[in-house]
């Protein structure tokens, strides 16, 4: 699967399904960090990601104001 | 998943609430949470005039949206601080959130005013960091646009991580005074102040985040530049390792300070305010913090330009 993270703008390919919660360990993303897209919908930790999908890991954490 | 509301899938779990929703039933318990803690902490009443805050980040335009939406009479204020192409982002962002929905937006480009000072400038001419000229920037010009704009309420979208590791820092320093000022509603304490307030206090970053998806908000993904390595971002981290353990704490540690920690810290009153020299807004000495800002940048150009 294709895995953008945001705002980083880093693009990672990940090979296999997996839980939501799984590969955001695998990448020492904590739970509630990030919000993980796919498409126009949302993901919880207990779904799964298949290896065609294309997913967003957008960061909740704020720290500046423009 | 299943919502904890309605059964159907869930598309967001709170863990600090023990709870997850579908989308309605999360729309739902955001905006109920916005309004409990209008009502909770006697913030504003339907018929007062708010004037929002924006920066064209999720916070501040997912309050925006749910304040429009629960009925508020709201107006939205963005501060160009300036800092390139950031700025333009966000304020495009702010721009687009206002057209789209038919609200009224003033926005006031720090490079335009009087003093034309954007934050870079005033960071480099006083080589202070750059947050803490944009906190006093930000201050002055919000005060001043809800004084001269006739506005009761000034409302910002700090929100509950904020709180949170604001009060870390507060804490970890024991700083009196501004422990004594942390809480969601500030009174004002001289005529041109109006009442400010944080009606995102309890709502986590998760929440406002996942507001602003669903509800199609498109706002400035990017940090600030300046903002790497900010102290705040340090608390933040580490209380969201506290909160991946132990869920719940922010919430506890921001709301059992207010109830418990906030009375034994009695704020000092800010009595013999009066007014500015150079700009009328309130001062505790001949110059309110930003005038002294200002003046600060025109003493180092100065002494830049003898000394070059």
């Amino acid at each position: 699967m294709q895995v953008r993270l945001e705002p980083q703008g880093k693009q990672l390919t990940i090979a296999g399904r997996r839980r939501v919660g799984d590969l955001l360990q695998s990448l020492g993303i904590l739970a509630g960090t990030v919000m993980v897209i796919r498409g126009d919908e949302l993901l919880t930790d207990d779904e799964f990601v298949a290896d065609t999908d294309e997913i967003e890991l957008r960061a909740v954490i704020s720290g500046g104001a423009a | 998943m299943k919502c904890k509301r309605c059964r159907e899938k869930a598309i967001v779990q709170l863990r600090s609430h023990n709870t997850a929703f579908c989308k309605p039933c999360f729309v739902f318990f955001f905006q109920r949470s916005v309004e409990r803690a209008i009502e909770r902490e006697h913030m504003f009443e339907k018929h007062e005039r708010i004037l929002v805050a924006v920066s064209g980040g999720k916070d501040s335009l997912a309050l925006w949206d749910a304040l429009v939406d629960l009925g508020y009479d709201t107006e939205g204020l963005y501060l160009g601080l300036g800092i390139g192409a950031y700025s333009r982002a966000s304020e495009a962002k702010a721009r687009a959130f206002a057209d789209r929905r038919g609200l009224r937006l003033t926005v006031v480009p720090l490079d335009e005013t009087e003093d034309g000072l954007g934050i870079p400038t005033v960071a480099a001419a006083t080589r202070r960091p750059p947050c803490s000229a944009c906190g006093t920037f930000k201050r002055h010009h919000f005060d001043r646009a809800a004084f001269e704009g006739g506005f009761p309420v000034l409302a910002t979208g700090h929100n509950l991580d904020d709180e949170a590791a604001r009060l870390m820092g507060n804490v970890l320093h024991w700083q009196l005074p501004y422990l004594a000022k942390q809480r969601p509603v500030l009174t004002p304490t001289h005529p041109k102040f109006v009442r400010k307030v944080r009606p995102l206090f309890r709502t986590s970053e998760l929440e406002s985040a996942t507001y602003a998806f669903l509800r199609g908000i498109e706002y400035v993904v990017e940090e600030c530049p300046n903002s790497h390595g900010a102290t705040q971002l340090v608390y933040k981290e580490l209380l969201n390792k506290l909160e991946h353990q132990m869920p719940g704490s922010k919430l506890a540690f921001v709301t059992d300070f207010l109830s418990r920690g906030l009375p034994l810290f009695q704020s000092a009153p800010d009595g013999g305010l009066g007014e500015c020299e150079r700009c009328g807004m309130p001062a505790a000495g001949e110059l309110c913090g930003y005038c002294r800002l200002v003046a600060e940048v025109g003493r180092r150009r100065t002494q830049a330009v003898a000394h070059s």
